[in-house]
């Protein structure tokens, strides 16, 4: 049997919006089943990616694949949910109603149908409300119908853009369990968040973007990830820190604390024999790893003025 | 229509369950027929249609037994037939201002707000999209000709005791006109905004009616350019001559020689005006597709 296609692929995407430059050179590939969070600052080019992927937005040059079709084609889309940044709806159809037009236009056998529709207002929490016009529901009560509209037809691939932006606590952690029952049945996800805290639980692999330009692609396993060591030493010298840099990376004396990356906890104990071996005395040492909004923070802090142009 | 970008590369035999393009059609069409109703338009369209019937009659009422009292019993039916034309005349002009306002908003309303992003994320092609859109417009647009014009022939045929020669014709025509502009406002749609598109497509129809007139006024007065001028307008809009077509039908062979008013008919549109009527409505339709599905949503 042939083996299943990628989820996504993109090679070299590019969008120009007159002389706007949204979205360089985007090449990625999303393996089947795997969470993908998409990061980035406002404007970096999350939401106009997403749409060139879904065929909305028509790449100004690159290519790339949806399960397998040629973005735009209308088969790689049957197979595709997608809740958009806006999640705007027919507000004049009442919520149930919404389901089954977009189940129909999914091309779901009428059989079936209702029932999937239910069991999808149902995952969202909208059962009591589906006989209400979409006009009269709350931003959340929209958004999380717009997820029960992503959710339809058993897609193998769900493009979320900020699916909690409108949601309290309980909302975003119905879509983190959405998310994760999705990762269970081998569907992959697109996620484009700045909630990092919930990317950092629900993601496989995160893509930081800026400037329309991905700048660093990591995954989130936490053996994956480096440690930032902080230490405070009897003596800094010049040589100290400059021989600390075999051990790690980004050395750096701070105060009275000396910081530096390594990339595993084995290196811990190397670097207490080495400094005992020294004579340099240690009094603390502590590590850790930094949370993705310090990644964040220091990708995006980078030349931030990129980020405005 | 159009096809959808090509998408003939083979899957492996994974099988799709897309709906058919004709599917497509109509369950877009039915979900903006639902929307003429939910929104009250198409209600607020027969309100005030069934309003206008009503007015008809009365006003009709009351004339034709002034006619009959005092008309030459030779001339009553002329009489008759001009008040019906006049009531036509200005139901033609509600149902060209109806089919316009019914589709202006439909493809750039969504557009504008972004509903239509979940619609072509759909595996339905963007054709499908908007002819489904052009389709629910133009049955919700029928009803309500069918309505208006209907009300004012049964109620000059009931009050007035008369119907105008070749009525249904005219009414065809009537109804062809309003689709030439119903599909302009879908092809303007597509690139504008509601308001914008609303001002072109008025501004069109405008260039049209002037059109007609310089058309009418040009060969009586035996003006050559002012006839050629409007001639041109009437093709690249080709909605006032369709009325004047219908207007022509639907007068008695007497009235023809009155030459008075709305229905002046010293340059009658050639009946080929239906040909290229068509035409260009098929055209438009080709044209709306392709500009929706060139454009970033
Ligand atoms: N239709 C458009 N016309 C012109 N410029 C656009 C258009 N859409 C997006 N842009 C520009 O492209 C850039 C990327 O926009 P995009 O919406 O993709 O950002 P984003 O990463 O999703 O931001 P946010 O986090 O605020 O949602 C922005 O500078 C934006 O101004
Ligand atoms: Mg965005």
């Amino acid at each position: 049997m042939v083996e299943a296609p990628p989820a996504l692929e993109a090679r070299s995407l590019s969008k120009q919006f007159g002389a706007k430059v949204a979205v360089r050179e985007l090449s990625l590939t999303l393996p089947r089943g795997e969470v993908f969070g998409f990061l980035g600052p406002n404007g970096a080019g999350k939401t106009t990616s997403m749409k060139m992927l879904l065929g909305l937005v028509r790449p100004t040059s690159g290519e790339g694949r949806l399960l397998g079709e040629p973005l735009g084609a209308a088969r790689g889309r049957a197979r595709v949910g997608y809740l958009p940044e806006h999640f705007a709806f027919h507000e004049w159809l009442e919520g149930r109603e919404l389901l089954r037009f977009h189940a129909r236009l999914l091309g779901m056998p009428t059989r079936g149908l209702d029932a999937g529709v239910e069991e999808r207002l149902r995952r969202v929490n909208l059962a009591d409300a589906a006989t209400r016009r979409v006009r009269e529901y709350s931003k959340g009560m929209k958004q999380r119908l717009g997820l029960a509209q992503a959710l339809l037809g058993e897609p193998e691939l769900v493009f979320l853009d900020e699916p909690t932006s409108g949601l309290d606590p309980l909302g975003r952690r119905l879509v983190r369990d959405v998310i994760r029952e999705l990762r269970q049945r081998g569907t992959s996800v697109f996620l484009n968040s700045h909630l990092l805290s919930e990317v950092e639980v629900t993601c496989d692999r995160v893509a930081f973007v800026k400037g329309g330009r991905v700048v660093r692609d990591m995954r989130l396993g936490a053996e994956e990830r480096d440690l930032e060591v902080e230490m405070r030493l009897e003596r800094t010298t010049a040589t100290l820190v400059a021989d600390l840099a075999r051990f790690g990376h980004d050395v750096r004396v701070e105060g009275d604390r000396v910081r530096m990356g390594v990339s595993g906890e084995e290196t811990l104990p190397e670097i207490t024999r080495w400094l005992a071996s020294q004579g340099v005395g240690l009094y603390h040492l502590g590590a850790r790893r930094p949370s993705l909004e310090e990644i964040f923070l220091e990708v995006v802090a980078d030349d931030a003025d990129a980020v405005l142009g | 229509m159009t096809p959808m970008r090509s998408s003939a590369e083979p899957t492996g035999g994974i099988p799709t369950q897309a709906p058919g393009r004709l599917r497509a059609v109509t369950i877009v069409a039915h979900l903006t027929f639902i929307e003429a109703r939910r929104r009250r338009i198409l209600a607020a369209a027969l309100l005030f249609g069934a309003a206008f019937v009503v007015l008809f009659g009365i006003g009709l009422h009351f004339m034709a037994r002034d006619i009959r009292a005092n008309a030459p019993p030779a001339q009553q039916a002329m009489f008759l037939n001009l008040v019906t034309l006049t009531a036509l005349y200005a139901a033609n002009f509600l149902i060209v201002m109806t089919s316009v306002l019914v589709t202006i908003d439909t493809l750039a309303g969504e557009i504008g707000s972004g509903v239509i992003e979940t619609l072509c994320t759909k595996p339905v092609s963007r054709a499908a999209v908007g002819l489904g859109k052009w389709l629910g417009c133009w049955l919700t647009f029928v009803l309500y000709a069918l309505v208006l014009c209907g009300g004012v022939l049964a109620v000059a045929r009931l009050v007035g005791g008369s119907t105008p020669p070749n009525a249904g014709r005219g009414i065809l025509l009537i109804l062809l006109e309003g689709t030439v502009l119903l599909t302009l406002a879908l092809v303007g749609g597509t690139r504008l905004s509601s308001l914008a598109n609303g001002v072109t497509v008025f501004g069109l129809y405008g260039l049209a009616f002037v059109g007609g007139w310089m058309e009418q006024i040009g060969t009586m007065v035996g003006n050559a350019s002012a006839r050629y001028i409007g001639i041109t307008a009437s093709l690249l809009v080709p909605s006032e001559s369709l009325w004047q077509l219908a207007a022509y039908q639907m007068q008695p062979p007497i009235a023809r020689d009155v030459q008075i008013g709305p229905f002046l008919t010293a340059s009658v549109p050639s009946p080929a005006m239906v040909g290229w009527a068509i035409g260009y409505v098929l055209v438009a339709l080709v044209v709306a597709s392709h500009l929706f599905r060139t454009r970033d949503l």
